[in-house]
């Protein structure tokens, strides 16, 4: 803690974390996701939470905190990508439907797990349990792709397979979606809806990681509106999250997203160009293997016995 | 002390400086005055010490750019017998006690393989901060059991709530709980419970002026702190002196905080307005497409 008293402008005292950090070293957080965010069309809410958490932000801060900070990189990706047509505004307001009802129940339970003292815990699975089976699918997709475009002699394969059904379409209370050339039931688009507002509301993130894959592989949507929809539905989506924390936990800090912002906005800017010198297949295999990391990293930490045994929270549950 | 100091500015050193003579002035008038006034109760054979002390300041402000801060106290013992002073059989501790409230220690434990928290217990009074300066090593300045009453070292600390009562069975190092146990210990791994030997100093050899510097780490806890500060003379209690110390949230800090909890909706609408201003600045500034 002495040295820390040296460098005296560099640290900032968050009004709502109370505690003292770097500010570059969140500027830098923010930048590093917002590049990442940037290449594969993600939020980055995934890596954000884990990394504030790494950071001695207590998990619920970092948690609201993320929801907060995704909204302005998805709110400026789904700008570009409204400008561009590519967004299926039916699809994305019925899934936001879905998201609403998802994030009051997300941020209930919440607000519960933290109380009980499991929040890290929850937290800690739902992550490892996503990330771990998100990163493996597309893992496997992308590495089948990139061998078949090898062999096909370099045209990308095509990920949607139109006339392959799956149970999905059996579903009843069908909806036409022009936008994305599909005629679909609205329960399952509802209910991813609904699951992503949970998991926006208790893990930090828009979820992403979960609706780009979900959208492509469950209700085949064409690939052009998978992420400009998936945005959309995003910034929706966490937008309510924040609101809601604020409302109930008050467990966002304004400051500390701000700054994650500043960052995330210049990142993003060098990831998209970056981006644009990759192939679909090869950024997806990437995203996945990233998303694996991520997973497994916070699976070892569960695994592997703690350095600190014991910890201190507030009787409310706030984790000091 | 910290290495602080290092990055200070040339202003705020002297503001140090004439603080610090301004503190030894006042401490000695109000000293010297006690002195007087005990010398003409008592008559000056069996003449009993005074002891005084001051605060650097009672008021300390969370700012943005706060990163912990220095206390310090200023004292003087009146009435000195000097043949003790010259033998420094005197010795001063200063503590400095955070805000009390209950803590909840959790337990970490092994089951099926995931390791989560299960056993827990609330310690009912825990200071949230807690800072001794002494003149020597604690267990060389008076008893045990004085250390304990007085709650002067980490481990004398009374945290569960319990009042001290007389002819109670002494708590020895055993009875206490791991979770009292553990929350001692993250607390001076945190550096928020500090114990510093030697860090009150008296002015010059054989003088009665002394000085206590307490660190107050970043991450200070709001509310109302209490500076105890007791003379011991050969071991016995001989002064003391209670004083307080008000931490709070200041400027934009205060803003940000009551705006979050007064107005938490509105404070919730206003994160997403600044997410969506900065997320549409970023693309107007790039021009990205």
């Amino acid at each position: 803690m002495g040295s820390r008293a040296k460098l005296r402008l560099v640290f900032l005292h968050l009004p709502i974390a109370e505690i003292s950090v770097n500010i570059f070293v969140i500027i830098g957080m923010g930048a590093a996701v917002g590049f990442l965010s940037g290449l594969f069309g993600v939020g980055g809410g995934f890596l954000i939470t884990p990394l504030l958490i790494f950071y001695n932000i207590s998990p619920a801060i970092a948690v609201a905190t993320g929801a907060n900070q995704v909204i302005a990189s998805s709110f400026s990706g789904a700008l570009a990508h409204y400008k561009r047509r590519t967004i299926d505004l039916k699809l994305g307001t019925m899934l936001l439907i879905g998201g609403t009802g998802g994030s009051l129940i997300g941020v209930w339970l919440f607000g519960l797990l933290r109380t009980l003292g499991q929040l890290d815990l929850a937290v800690s699975l739902l992550y490892v349990v996503l990330l771990g089976t998100t990163g493996g699918l597309m893992l496997n997709e992308s590495i089948r792709s990139l061998i078949a475009s090898r062999r096909s002699g370099g045209a990308p394969a095509s990920l949607r397979r139109p006339g392959t059904h799956n149970w999905v379409h059996g579903l009843p209370l069908k909806m036409r979606f022009p936008a994305s050339r599909l005629y679909v039931s609205v329960i399952p688009v509802l209910a991813l809806g609904f699951f992503i507002g949970i998991l926006a509301a208790i893990m930090g993130v828009g979820g992403g990681f979960i609706m780009v894959p979900a959208m492509i592989y469950l209700l085949r949507v064409p690939t052009n509106v998978v992420i400009g929809t998936s945005l959309f539905q995003i910034m929706f989506t966490a937008a309510v999250t924040t609101v809601l924390q604020a409302w109930t936990n008050q467990t966002i800090d304004v400051v500390l997203a701000f700054l994650l912002m500043i960052g995330g906005v210049i990142g993003a800017q060098f990831g998209v160009s970056a981006g644009r010198k990759l192939r679909g297949d090869q950024l997806r295999a990437l995203l996945a293997i990233l998303v694996l990391a991520v997973g497994v990293r916070l699976g070892l930490e569960l695994v592997v016995e703690p350095d600190a045994l014991y910890s201190l929270a507030s009787p409310t549950g706030e984790v000091e | 002390m910290s290495p602080a100091p290092s990055a200070r500015s040339a202003p705020a050193i002297w503001r140090r400086v004439l603080a610090t003579i301004a503190g030894f002035v006042l401490v000695a008038l109000v000293a010297g005055m006690g002195a007087r006034a005990q010398t003409g109760q008592t008559g000056a054979s069996t003449a009993q010490e005074s002891f005084e002390i001051g605060l650097s300041t009672n008021r300390i402000g969370i700012t943005s750019d706060f990163n912990g801060a220095t206390l310090t106290v200023f004292g003087a013992i009146g009435n000195a017998d000097m043949r003790i002073l010259r033998q420094q059989r005197y010795d001063i501790v200063v503590a400095l006690f955070g805000p009390r409230a209950p803590v909840v220690v959790r337990e970490k434990e092994r089951f099926f393989g995931i390791w989560l928290n299960r056993a827990q217990e609330t310690i009912r009074d825990a200071p949230n901060t807690y800072s001794v300066a002494s003149t020597r090593e604690l267990r060389d300045i008076t008893s045990a059991a004085t250390l304990r009453r007085l709650q002067l070292g980490i481990d004398n600390l009374r945290i569960d709530g319990s009042t001290p009562t007389l002819g109670e069975t002494e708590m020895t190092e055993a009875d206490r709980t791991r979770f009292d146990k553990a929350l001692r210990q993250i607390k001076t791994g945190d550096d928020l419970y500090v114990q510093a030997v030697g860090s009150v100093r008296y002015q010059a050899a054989e003088s009665t002026l002394f000085r206590a510097e307490l660190v107050l780490p970043p991450d200070l806890a709001t509310g109302e702190h209490v500076v105890r500060a007791y003379l011991f003379r050969e071991g016995a209690v001989v002064g003391q002196q209670r004083q307080i110390l008000t931490v709070r949230k200041v400027g934009f800090q205060a803003q940000v905080d009551q705006f979050a909890t007064r107005y938490a909706f509105l404070y919730g609408v206003f994160a997403v307005a600044l997410a969506i201003v900065t997320g549409w600045l970023g693309r107007v500034i790039f021009k990205r497409d």
